[in-house]
């Protein structure tokens, strides 16, 4: 009987990867965050067709329809020199998933590397590179990202980087437990007999196997960065106007919110939805893959 | 454990120095003259150059920096290149607003984060168990600023409940002021019998407050339940059903007792945590408190009080770290072997 069930589900590794998707998706709030997650990434690809008014939502002004109030013509109002808010946030989340998939390449790309590097050869190296990495993360993250954006300068390049420094060191913790497990494995040492370089080694051998938990834990950090960048941006030290961003289109309707409540308010709803989805399928997806929870469920 | 507690505090003064190494050479990557900051746009050439001489400025980096280190030893922070007080008093100023704010909002945070917590562990996997943890996730993506602007609206603008910012009515402070004892002006009304400015003043605390702990609230919750859910699934809480003991009193005497230990850790993160959120808060609330002083200080680049504030909240979050660790590590012994 095993093999008749075995010629029809898929085995081993594969079997456990459909096991946490339906266990991803048995969760109702996951997939609520999944479908957010869905009709973002929509607003991202297709903005110039989403948006009602794509000129307006890459900063054109319309000073005739200023502060105007939610209406049929514009569903979310405009903004104090006319622009269409619905078409802003579309174009805005252009610029947070960019910002946020170019902040996950700079902290991998020092991360890894470094984690690699660790784990792999192990003593002074390891003690060099993790001792940096926790003195960096003993700080604040916010604030040695506003500290260093106030310092270089307002702009989202620095924004982006001021929020990848204080950001690689968990990528790092990350590859380097991974590596520390892989590297000690019979492929290995395979690999280290038939006289496989130790390059060959690090970066065909043991990085494969650290990419799903760099790919998921990168999954769960969007939010956060998406988050941050739009805090950033509300202080004036992120992008700059007048370039649709959720943070900035934040803090240029304070002038007006007690009244014109719609500019602030729809902005920072969209703020909050994103990293709340991002957050939900984060959650999600960690409670899939623990061990502890799979138990419970698997009890059930 | 003195060991465990000696090599904590001498990671702690690694972490201080590197703190200093950055903040320092940040500060001197910065665009403009802090000599032109210091005297404005129309200063003299030759007072530009007696500031440089003042600030040091003429010597080479790493002398500066030594100098920088020593006067920082001597309780020197330097002085504000705008307003020339010195930054440690100008931190001094703003703190108490900075930490009364705080605690309010920790005790907030706790209250509702641990009964939730609490409910969401005993209904797991029901209905009322997604709720809270839609809840609790939702707390954790508000972005602060946010949510600031949406109570104001809601609870000042439209129904008129509560002050739209400050620390105190300007009438009651003209005519209840309030004796400065440590600067908490709930504490200080209080010790003082002003009842009216502790009204007043509480009054005030309410929506910044409740804002800041939103995050906390969320981050506590999660975490009473993932405990609680554990705790739960022990031998001895079985053993207790077994014997006939309440189910109110296994949740919140024997359940809850155990579960402490991570929630109080998580709630004393948040704590270190909460300086940095009172950034926007303070902004947003009119608060007189370091967030704004800092995001003043920012806005003008006046480096010297962003170095100091800076040092001062990485100080504060790294010696609260180590408060929780020797916390953990006196009640759990496999912490120090680690």
């Amino acid at each position: 009987m095993p093999s008749a069930i075995g010629h029809n589900k898929p085995q081993g590794r594969y079997r456990d990867f459909w096991q946490a998707i339906r266990r991803l998706l048995h969760n109702p709030i996951t997939c609520l965050g999944l479908a957010i997650v869905a009709l973002l990434l929509v607003a991202v690809i297709f903005a110039p067709w989403v948006a009602p008014y794509p000129e307006q939502g890459l900063g054109k002004s319309n000073l005739k329809e200023r502060l105007a109030p939610p209406s049929s013509r514009h569903i979310l109002g405009t903004d104090n020199l006319g622009r269409d808010i619905f078409s802003r946030i579309i174009y805005g989340s252009r610029i947070s998933f960019q910002a946020a998939v170019m902040v996950v390449t700079i902290v991998v790309a020092i991360g890894v590397p470094l984690g690699l590097l660790a784990g792999y050869f192990g003593g002074w190296i390891d003690d060099l590179i993790m001792r940096f990495a926790d003195m960096i993360l003993a700080f604040p993250s916010l604030l040695l990202a506003i500290a260093i954006v106030a310092f270089l300068g307002p702009n989202l390049i620095n924004a982006l980087i001021a929020i990848s420094l204080p950001w690689w060191p968990w990528y790092t913790r990350l590859v380097r437990s991974q590596v520390m497990s892989v590297k000690e494995m019979q492929f290995i040492e395979s690999a280290r007999a038939i006289g496989a370089s130790q390059k060959r080694i690090m970066f065909r051998h043991i990085l494969p196997n650290c990419v799903a938990p760099i790919i998921v834990q990168a999954t769960l950090d969007m939010g956060y960065i998406i988050l941050a960048i739009a805090s950033l941006g509300f202080l004036g030290l992120g992008t700059q106007p007048p370039t649709a961003d959720w943070g900035v289109m934040v803090s240029e309707g304070r002038e007006y919110f007690l009244k014109q409540w719609w500019i602030s308010t729809f902005s920072g709803a969209a703020i909050f939805l994103t990293v709340l989805s991002f957050n939900l399928v984060g959650d999600g997806v960690r409670e899939a893959l623990d061990p502890k929870i799979r138990w419970r469920f698997q009890k059930k | 454990m003195a060991l465990f507690i000696i090599k904590r505090i001498g990671w702690l003064a690694f972490v201080l120095l590197g703190l200093c190494v950055i903040t320092f050479t940040l500060s001197r990557v910065v665009p403009g003259d802090p000599a032109a900051v210091y005297l404005g746009s129309r200063a003299k050439p030759e007072q530009l150059e007696a500031v440089r001489l003042k600030l040091g400025l003429d010597k080479p980096v790493p002398l500066q920096f030594a100098f920088y280190l020593r006067d920082l030893l001597h309780g020197d922070l330097g002085s504000s290149l705008r307003t020339h007080r010195p930054v440690l008093k100008g931190i001094r100023d703003h703190l108490p607003a900075s930490l009364e704010l705080m605690f309010v909002a920790i005790t907030i945070a706790v209250l509702i984060g641990v009964p939730l917590g609490v409910i969401a562990a005993k209904r797991e996997n029901t209905v009322s168990d997604h709720l809270s943890r839609l809840f609790a996730v939702a707390c954790t993506s508000l972005p602060s600023f946010w949510l600031a602007m949406l109570f104001q609206i809601v609870f000042f603008r439209w129904l008129g409940l509560f002050p739209i910012g400050g620390r105190l009515d300007t009438v009651v402070g003209l005519t209840n002021p309030i004796e400065h004892l440590t600067g908490f002006y709930l504490f200080d009304s209080l010790a003082t019998g002003n009842w009216t400015a502790l009204r007043d003043s509480a009054w005030h605390l309410c929506l910044p407050a409740v804002t800041l702990a939103s995050y906390s609230t969320g981050l506590i919750a999660r975490m009473t339940r993932s405990t609680m859910i554990e705790v739960l699934r022990e031998d001895y809480i079985t053993t207790a059903r077994a014997v006939g003991v309440s189910e109110k009193e296994i949740l919140f005497l024997q359940g809850l007792r155990n579960a402490l230990g991570p929630t109080m850790t998580t709630a004393g993160l948040c704590f270190a945590f909460m300086l940095t959120g009172t950034f926007f808060i303070e902004l947003i609330f009119f608060w007189p408190g370091l967030g704004t002083y800092i995001t003043n200080a920012i806005l003008l680049n006046d480096y010297p009080v962003i170095m100091g504030v800076t040092l001062l909240m990485a100080l504060f979050y790294v010696s609260v770290n180590l408060v929780v660790d020797i916390l953990i590590a006196l009640v759990d012994p496999r912490v120090r072997l680690k």
